[in-house]
């Protein structure tokens, strides 16, 4: 990638391929020779058709897919390792038999660290989320689009250097899902983690992001990558903006070609 | 089954209509719905115990109207005699701890065992590709038929009884606890590990939890299996035990104590049943709540 240097890469993706077999002994390739480099501390947003392999995409960073052709480095330093990873995944996947508070704090139970600063940490998370009552309720209590909040919180608590995003706020009605977009900003700003953010609203994905990677319809290449040069913090009104409005334009032009091409 | 809803929901309405009217109290402090709810459980029950006492009496009464022989159909009144002397002089009492002796302690062992293989053969591929197939094999032995067997090898001593309970137990909880813990999804798995959960640690957050409903309802078979068992065994060779009692009145023929006996096993399969089914809705409580909901409806 042009603008990154070697030093502030977090991710490096080479010529990433990924055939899944089929039942009938075919294959299908869910990515064709994706590269990228992700900086440190810079938000991505990812778009493009559905089926195009962008969760394909994030399994593979995360380790959870093996990539059939192509590599996958971490950087800058040896530091940087896949317990530095954090995944919010597209269904909420929560464990029915703990408690909303208990669900956020699965990480920190996993490494026996539940402190009072975790403690407390899950109870602004719990605010954050809108979910200070429901703390003491089960999964099968809460709505879908609470059980995806719940999914995000668990990853924060987790906190992770590098978060990757698997559509969070597709169960999210339009008003929670703005208000949420910018809760996840305020967060990303204290300590800028890397985020990987996979969306299929547009103006949600130049909003929160530094640049927006575009992929083509299956098998998912990168059309490509736009910059967003708009001033931070962002705020909802930015999405009025003449600036904002051509860049949303750009990307659904880009997404569009690479529709009727195929 | 839609014969049965139906003729229920008929009944509903026709109970609706005059409570609203006859329970003023009610009717403006509550909403409609709740107070519906709340009169329809009872009668279900009512109607169960009051068709089960008419069975009863229409028992008693044919017995006695067409003078059946004793040692062919006992009235119920000559049951509850037997029951009541048996419980009198003790002798039912001392043969149940002997048979609840046997069950419970096959039982257990039947539940240690089929839980311990199914978690080996859940976590080691080489357990399951070798055991595996042999326990499938061995489960289409009829395990009654090995009582006898037993009999002769650990003789008409306890050790036989607690091992036949045990080995007619045993399949039903291995299947199901095999089937429970492979049930946690795929996708849970990786949420645990992208976490950095360990396989330990999958096990004890994700997949145990998980087993249980499945293994509750391998339970719940299981126990009722045991009494079967225990009775079986005590049937092939045995000096105590509710299952001697049964052989021993029907030799006398007392046909009211065979009764009897049956009616006190009866009770000790459904106690224990009640206490499997009472547990498992303490411990699996986060599938309970749909499940209640369901039977509300
Ligand atoms: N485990 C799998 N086995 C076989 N094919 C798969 C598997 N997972 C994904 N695919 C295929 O790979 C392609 C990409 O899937 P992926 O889930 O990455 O898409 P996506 O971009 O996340 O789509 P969406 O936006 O709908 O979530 C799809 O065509 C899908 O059919
Ligand atoms: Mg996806």
């Amino acid at each position: 990638m042009p603008t990154s240097t070697d030093t502030d890469c977090v991710i490096r993706l080479d010529s990433l391929s990924m055939l899944y077999p089929t039942k009938s002994g075919g294959t299908v390739q869910a990515l064709d020779d994706v590269s990228l480099s992700v900086r440190a501390g810079e938000f991505i947003s990812i778009v493009g058709p559905s089926g195009c392999g962008k969760s394909t995409l994030l399994r593979i960073i995360m380790g959870l897919s093996r990539q059939t052709s192509g590599q996958v480095t971490f950087g800058p330093s040896e530091d940087t390792h896949r317990n530095q990873l954090g995944m919010v995944f597209q269904q909420p996947l929560l464990l029915p038999w703990r408690t909303v508070r208990k669900n956020l704090l699965t990480s920190p139970d996993l490494h026996h660290a539940r402190d009072a600063a975790t403690q407390a940490k899950a109870d602004e998370l719990l605010v954050m989320l809108g979910l200070e009552e429901f703390g003491d309720r089960y999964p099968n209590e809460l709505s879908g689009g609470m059980q995806q909040r719940v999914g995000i919180g668990r990853a924060l608590m987790h906190d992770p250097r590098i978060l990757l995003m698997d559509e969070p706020f597709g169960a999210l009605d339009a008003m929670t899902r703005d208000q949420m977009g910018l809760d996840l900003l305020k967060i990303w700003d204290q300590d800028r983690k890397t985020v990987l953010f996979v969306t299929h609203s547009i103006p949600e994905a130049v909003l929160l992001a530094d640049r927006v990677v575009v992929m083509t319809p299956r098998p998912g290449r990168l059309a490509d990558v736009v910059e967003v040069a708009l001033p931070r913090p962002r705020r909802l009104e930015n999405i009025n903006t003449p600036e904002f409005g051509e860049i949303v334009l750009k990307i659904r032009k880009l997404l569009d070609s690479e529709h009727s091409a195929h | 089954m839609s014969t049965n809803t139906k003729r229920q929901a008929g009944a509903r309405e026709a109970l609706a209509v005059p409570d609203g009217e006859t329970v003023p109290v009610e009717a403006p402090t509550s909403s409609d719905a709740p107070v519906r709810r709340r009169r329809r459980r009872v009668p279900e029950i009512t109607y169960s115990v009051l068709v089960f006492i008419g069975l009863l009496v229409v028992w008693q009464v044919v017995v006695e109207m067409f003078d059946v022989s004793n040692i062919l159909v006992p009235a119920p009144s000559a049951v509850a005699v037997s029951l009541v002397d048996g419980f009198r002089d003790g002798s039912l009492v001392s043969h149940s701890i002997v048979t609840m002796k046997e069950i419970l302690i096959g039982f257990g062992i039947a539940v240690g065992s089929a839980l311990v293989s199914a978690v080996l053969i859940t976590q080691f591929r080489t357990v399951e590709r070798v055991l595996f197939p042999l326990l499938i094999l061995t489960q289409t032995i009829p395990k009654v038929a090995m009582a006898p067997l037993l009999i002769v090898w650990f003789g008409i001593g306890i050790s036989s009884k607690v091992l036949t309970v045990a080995l007619i137990a045993f399949f039903p909880l291995l299947i199901n606890a095999v089937l429970g813990f492979r049930s946690a999804a795929h996708e849970q798995v990786e949420m645990l590990r992208s976490f950095g959960a360990s396989r330990m640690q999958v096990m004890r957050h994700l997949q145990i939890p998980s087993a249980l409903p499945h293994i509750f309802a391998g339970l719940e078979v299981a126990v009722i299996l045991s009494v079967t068992g225990a009775v079986v065994a005590e049937f092939v060779g045995s000096s105590e035990g509710l299952g001697y009692l049964i052989q021993a009145s029907n030799f006398t023929l007392d046909v009211a104590r065979t009764f009897a006996v049956i009616v006190v096993l009866s009770a000790v399969g459904i106690a224990l049943h009640a206490v499997v089914v009472q547990l498992g809705k303490w411990l699996v409580f986060w599938t309970a709540t749909p499940t209640n909901a369901a039977s509300e409806v």
